[in-house]
């Protein structure tokens, strides 16, 4: 089986550690550590940081004609079914590959991913 | 001093901008940019006082402002290279360096700037729809009118710190999501998104007019209509934004009739007609025979050809009612907003029957809030004779208008028909 672990927290809350500080490397030991145990025991398939929710743009898809807005995706009446992690040379791009997903109706949000580890 | 005075001012408002959209597009990078140019603006408020002013404003910016981008260049160059040996894990491409031309160094690559498509394609990119309605309209009049952020956030009467931080917010996704500065791939969608921009503008300097009546408030109408009008150098071809351009004209020549001495509104039956600015109205005239000529209609297009149906009727009695009708019969289909449906009801109201216009009142509760929904329903209510209703319409629409102008008007309809 593979699964997919969706990190939800408060962004808010999240240390901001400056590169190069000793907290800074402890936060980053702990992942690495916990990356390593990931792959070390054959569980690693992929994972990414994402940048803030402020960097955020949401595809609204409709056979109507395709809206976007600013912002994380907010409602509930829709479920999380996939994702993709996608490489683009800009935000444009990346919407443009979202639009050609072959739902009809849903809505995309596409963020840039901050950091992702050697899986 | 007033001489330099005047110099700055135009520097801020016509070159900077400018360089500012030059800047942008030859580093790639619109933070940079910007802030390459506040630090040459300040320079030129610090050195031309005792210096004086240099023989060409334009050039001396672009020139300085390059350097000053270059310098940050290098600085953020050292910083990269301090935090990559930090913490290494942070970076894709160990190696990465920043990528700067030869190009950037040429020191005074321009004398006479000409800058527009730097600029169309800066405009493009504040009024992205990945960014919110509110950020675009700041970018743009920050970034492209030259406006600083103290004016922007006085004219729209908000606190200069949130307006602010809007602006960096907004430039900080720019950064952060990469969002491009390039010509969009599919322009039509993307000028619809600008030309709601300047639009916006427009309305916000026209709705706004005479309420907190601050003398030194920035004209949005007037800035509304420069850049429609630069816009529309560029992009000729386009229908719509000579649309949009007769739509701004044809309300801007009515201006000054709108509201009396008193500051109270006068409703467009009522507007003394010869205070209409005839001029505005044939450049109004001009600018939608030239769209049409392009044979590409839109919504600006149309909402124009109404607004000249108004204008350019000598009596409030020759106005066309029954092509206003079927214009906003068309409009209503590409444009099905509830503000479009109640537009299209007074219309209604005109040329048929008051009853007429009473049922093809849209039932929509993103209405019920909107004071001048219950205020057309009044007035056709007053048509038909049927003042009870009528009242209770108008004291409804008193309850929800915010506007003070607007508010008098009101109290002024319920003791007429009292």
């Amino acid at each position: 089986m593979e699964y997919m672990i969706l990190l939800h927290s408060d962004e808010s809350a999240a240390p901001d550690f400056a590169p190069g500080t000793p907290e800074f490397d402890e936060m980053m030991g702990e992942w690495m550590a916990f990356n390593a145990e990931l792959a070390e025991g054959g569980h690693m398939i992929g994972g990414a940081s994402l940048a803030p929710t402020a960097t955020a743009t949401t595809l609204h898809k409709s056979p109507e004609g395709n809206t976007m807005t600013d912002g994380p995706y907010a409602e509930t009446k829709e479920q999380l079914g996939g994702y993709y992690v996608i490489e683009a040379a800009d935000l444009d791009e990346a919407l443009a590959i979202a639009a050609k997903v072959p739902i009809p109706y849903g809505s995309f949000e596409v963020r840039p991913i901050a950091f992702r580890p050697e899986a | 001093m007033d001489n330099i005075d005047a110099e700055l001012a135009q520097l801020v408002r016509h070159d900077a901008p400018r360089v500012l959209a030059l800047l942008a597009g030859r580093f790639g990078d619109l933070h940079l940019a910007d802030d390459a140019v506040a630090d040459a603006l300040a320079e030129a408020a610090k050195q031309w006082p005792t210096q004086g002013v240099p023989d060409n404003p334009g050039a001396w910016l672009n020139r300085v402002a390059t350097r000053r981008a270059i310098d940050r260049v290098r600085r953020l160059d050292v910083e990269r290279r301090r935090t990559r040996e930090a913490a290494p894990e942070l970076h894709a491409d160990p190696n990465e360096t920043t990528t700067m031309h030869d190009t950037f160094l040429v020191d005074d690559p321009i004398t006479d700037p000409n800058l527009s498509e730097d600029q169309l394609r800066l405009m493009f990119l504040c009024c992205h729809p990945a960014l919110g309605t509110d950020a675009q309209v700041a970018l743009t009049l920050r970034l492209i009118a030259g406006l600083t952020t103290d004016e922007i956030a006085a004219a729209y009467l908000v606190p200069t710190p949130t307006l602010a931080q809007r602006i960096s917010r907004a430039k900080a996704k720019i950064r952060d999501a990469a969002i491009p500065l390039h010509m969009p791939e599919h322009l039509e969608h993307r000028l619809d998104a600008v030309l709601s921009v300047l639009y916006l503008v427009f309305n916000e300097g026209y709705l706004g007019r005479g309420e907190d009546a601050e003398p030194m408030r920035v004209d949005l109408c007037e800035e509304a209509l420069r850049l429609t009008r630069s816009l529309l150098d560029l992009l000729p071809d386009h229908a719509e934004v000579h649309g949009l351009l007769a739509l701004e004209l044809f309300h801007h020549a009515r201006s000054d009739a709108r509201l009396d001495a008193n500051a109270d509104l006068v409703l467009l039956p009522d507007q003394d007609r010869t205070s209409w600015h005839q001029p505005e109205i044939e450049q109004g005239n001009a600018a939608l025979r030239e769209a049409m000529a392009l044979n590409a209609p839109g919504r600006y297009q149309m909402q124009a050809m109404i607004a000249g149906y108004h204008t350019n009727a000598g009596d409030p009695a020759d106005t066309n009612w029954t092509r206003i009708a079927a214009l906003y019969d068309r409009l209503v289909m590409i444009d099905p907003s509830p503000i479009v449906a109640l537009n299209r009801a007074v219309a209604i109201g005109m040329a048929e029957s008051p009853q007429a216009g009473l049922d093809a009142l849209p039932q929509s509760d993103d209405l019920a809030d909107y004071h001048l929904f219950h205020a057309a329903q009044a007035e056709l209510l007053v048509m038909a004779g049927n003042v009870n209703a009528a009242r209770a319409a108008f004291a409804q629409a008193r309850l929800l208008a915010r506007n003070p102008a607007e508010i008098r008007h009101l109290d002024r309809r319920l003791a007429d028909t009292a």
